[in-house]
């Protein structure tokens, strides 16, 4: 579905990411995991053409990002991001419905696929009236990813979506994402920094550093990984985390 | 003074009318060239700048120097486009004053627009720009209405500038609420002044409000509020606008008139003897010495009474002093064969440059004529208009008599009257009609010399109407009709500080006068 072919970015003429070659098939959930500068948004921005390479090419079904005009091709994409730019000046139904609108669907459809969203993404159909500046911001994510999905995308772009929220209601948020990836049937690429989040919820992870992909596999290999010295430190923290609760939870229980 | 609110309160209707037609269109335009400047501006530093600094120039220009700009610039183009396409337009009144009013609104649109839009949030213009809208949808859909609140703001004190400024537009021979204001001024009717102001500063104040109306619910997103001054703002403006439409109908001629009362006293007579004909005449008020024979050569006014020796000096430019009839006689041949202007007669009285002093000042330096002064001169403190010490026939009459004085201090008319009572000068440029001479008991030195051309009050027609017999049969009866007496009793009664005529009752009086005789 995706195709990267030896594509570079450089700012200032500083190379920022690449060369990068990967493949992500349909269906897929990727995680793009590395730290602050390991080019994992830049890298994203490139599937639908916020970011325009230096060198290489970037293809989505085939077809090359920037060959045709851009508008169209986002269209076809969901995207969603931490600050999610809800539109502060339209409801929470209006904004889910840009998406149909841009599609030029008539009203009673877009009025129908409004509703089935906020059901999907698990908000009570009364938020539909409310602005954006009226939510809690774990219910903003929510309406964020509704109107990511509401024009029906195939493939999802997702940048640190779930970064500034709480901790049970970005576990919540993540699992709920999740199954819905698998019902619908979509493909998902999604930057994250956070080693557990990418562990739990993707089926393939591509860690990314200064650009360049230093481990490319199912969560349980990158776990394992025993070649690059920095996938293994990037994993030791939430393993040996993980360890240290479950003895205590097993400490606790015993006394 | 019940007088003179009532014939404030009869003007108010053509004066709001117009004042509220020249500000909208201004402030109309003014959007419509600054918010499209803004969004190019916003997006682009190459515009940014360059059009923030030429609009925060234009800001810095007296708006008086602005509007008078632009009457010589238009005047030109005119005048070319007249040799191109055989077909010019009015140099004076509504354009110039419009163009003067959109270039000053600029700035204030302009800069909150720039502002507003460069202030949406990012992460919204990335939503908008990864769900893929266009560069047009995201325009429209997302900056805009972000932004709508800032170029309100702006709009808002564009159209308090707008509606102050247009008061301005009276000199270029554009009615406004200005009209009060000017007109006041020169026959000291404080009470038109007053009126003058709080008219537009209740206008002003009144469309602030609704747009802040509008903005308030712009960024409350009330839909009530925003269409509350909407139709507030519309209503408004058609009750404004009304006794235009009602007047058009019959617009009829255009009367000139100069800045000063026997100006607006003769002009409201010629628009007397018109209406008693049936036919429509409108004032247009407050013009300037060179403008008014130039709008009336290019047809824009049609008919004002100017002085011989003024039009002998600054229009055809002679400096002899062949009399006053031979004057009068090449005058009405050169201005008609020249700007086919038709010189319809003298009205019988003069209104000459003259110098005057106190009697007792002039008894005690034993002056009596200008060539006395000579000696005197050097130690005497000269008061003059506005325009005395620049025309040619200052240059002529210190030349003639060798005139160095002290002193000169230029004056709005009345206030040159004051400063002779108070002794501030000595000497003083008046008006040989003027009522404060007698009433004042004023000396006037006589010029033995003959440096000072006549300058005998005649009534111009314009070429269009040349040889309408409606215009020329209303004011033909006014020639020879008026003695310098009856002019100055008139013009006294307007310029005097208490019991005061207006221009219209002044005229009406002069005019039983002149059927009387």
């Amino acid at each position: 579905m995706i195709a990267f072919d030896r594509v570079e970015k450089r700012f200032g003429g500083r190379t920022v990411v690449g060369p990068l070659s990967f493949e992500v098939a349909e269906g897929q959930f990727v995680a793009l995991l590395g730290g602050s500068g390991s080019g994992k948004t830049t890298t994203l921005k490139m599937i639908n053409g916020l970011v325009t390479p230096d060198a290489g090419v970037v293809r989505v079904d085939g077809e090359v990002v920037g060959a045709g005009p851009l508008a169209p091709l986002r269209r076809r994409i969901g995207y969603v991001f931490q600050e999610i730019g809800l539109l502060p000046h339209m409801t929470v139904a209006e904004n889910i419905a840009l998406g149909p609108r841009l599609a030029q669907w008539d009203r009673a459809r877009t009025a129908a696929r409004t509703a089935e969203l906020l059901e999907l993404t698990a908000l009570p159909a009364e938020v539909g009236a409310r602005l954006p500046a009226e939510l809690s911001g774990g219910q903003r994510q929510r309406v964020g990813v509704a109107r990511a999905l509401a024009a029906g995308p195939r493939l999802m772009l997702m940048d640190e979506p779930f970064g500034a929220l709480d901790p049970i209601t970005r576990d919540a948020l993540g699992r709920d994402y999740r199954a819905l990836h698998e019902r619908l049937g979509l493909t998902t690429v999604m930057v994250t920094h956070d080693v557990t989040e990418a562990l739990l919820l993707a089926d393939r992870i591509l860690v990314l550093g200064e650009g360049r992909i230093l481990a490319d596999g199912t969560p349980r290999a990158v776990m394992r990984a025993d070649g690059d010295g920095r996938v293994r430190a990037m994993m030791a923290t939430p393993m040996e985390q993980a360890r240290r609760l479950e003895a205590l939870a097993r400490g606790s229980a015993d006394g | 003074m019940d007088d003179r609110w009532a014939a404030a309160w009869r003007l108010l209707p053509d004066y709001l009318s117009q004042h509220v037609l020249l500000s909208v269109c201004a402030l109309a335009l003014g959007f419509a060239v600054s918010l499209p400047l803004a969004v190019v501006a916003s997006r682009s530093p190459a515009v940014r700048w360059p059009s923030l600094f030429a609009a925060s120039l234009i800001q810095t220009i007296p708006s008086l120097a602005l509007l008078a700009l632009f009457y010589p610039v238009l005047l030109a183009l005119s005048t070319i486009s007249r040799r191109l396409f055989g077909a010019g337009f009015p140099a004076l009144g509504f354009l110039p004053s419009l163009l003067a009013l959109t270039l000053y609104s600029m700035l204030p649109i302009l800069r909150n627009g720039v502002a507003g839009i460069r202030g949406v949030d990012p992460a919204a213009s990335e939503a908008a720009q990864g769900m893929g809208m266009t560069g047009w949808q995201r325009l429209f859909w997302v900056e805009l209405p972000l932004a709508a609140p800032v170029i309100m703001a702006g709009a808002r004190t564009a159209a308090v500038w707008t509606i102050g400024a247009a008061t301005l537009a009276t000199p270029v021979g554009q009615t406004s609420l200005g009209n009060y204001i000017f007109l006041g001024l020169q026959t000291e009717n404080w009470v038109f002044v007053l009126f003058g102001c709080f008219a537009s500063a209740g206008l002003a104040l009144a469309a602030d409000q609704l747009l802040g109306l509008i903005e308030s619910g712009l960024a409350g997103r009330s839909r009530l509020r925003i269409w509350g001054g909407v139709l507030g703002l519309a209503l408004g403006a058609a009750a404004a606008l009304s006794p235009l439409a009602a007047g058009h109908a019959r617009a009829g001629y255009r009367i000139g008139t100069k800045n000063f009362a026997e100006q607006y006293i003769l002009g409201e007579l010629m628009a007397q003897r018109l209406d008693a004909t049936g036919a429509r005449a409108r004032l247009k008020e407050d013009l300037g010495s060179a403008t008014a024979y130039r709008a009336l050569a290019a047809s824009e006014i049609d008919a004002y009474v100017d002085y011989s020796g003024t039009l002998w000096t600054n229009v055809i430019g002679r400096r002899d002093n062949p009399g006053r009839e031979a004057v009068l006689r090449d005058l009405a041949a050169i201005l008609g064969r020249r700007d086919h202007v038709r010189l319809l007669g003298s009205l019988g009285f003069e209104n000459a440059y003259v110098l005057a002093m106190r009697p007792e000042r002039a008894r005690e330096l034993g002056i009596s004529t200008i060539a006395d002064l000579e000696a005197r001169a050097p130690d005497l403190r000269l008061g003059s208009d506005l325009e005395f010490l620049s025309r040619p026939e200052w240059t002529d009459l210190r030349r003639a008599y060798g005139l160095r004085f002290r002193s000169s201090t230029a004056y709005q008319p009345t206030f040159m009257y004051n400063a002779l009572e108070d002794g501030q000068v000595d000497v003083i440029s008046a008006f040989s009609s003027d009522g404060r001479i007698a009433a004042q008991h004023l000396v006037v030195l006589s010029d033995p010399r003959r440096a000072l051309p006549p300058y005998d009050a005649v009534i111009l027609v314009s070429p269009r109407h040349a040889n309408d017999a409606r215009l020329i049969g209303a004011l033909s009866p006014l020639v020879g009709a008026i003695s310098v007496q009856m002019m100055r009793q008139a013009n006294y009664s307007v310029d005097r500080t208490t019991d005061k005529l207006t221009p219209t009752a002044a005229a009406r009086w002069l005019d039983a006068r002149i059927r009387r005789k």
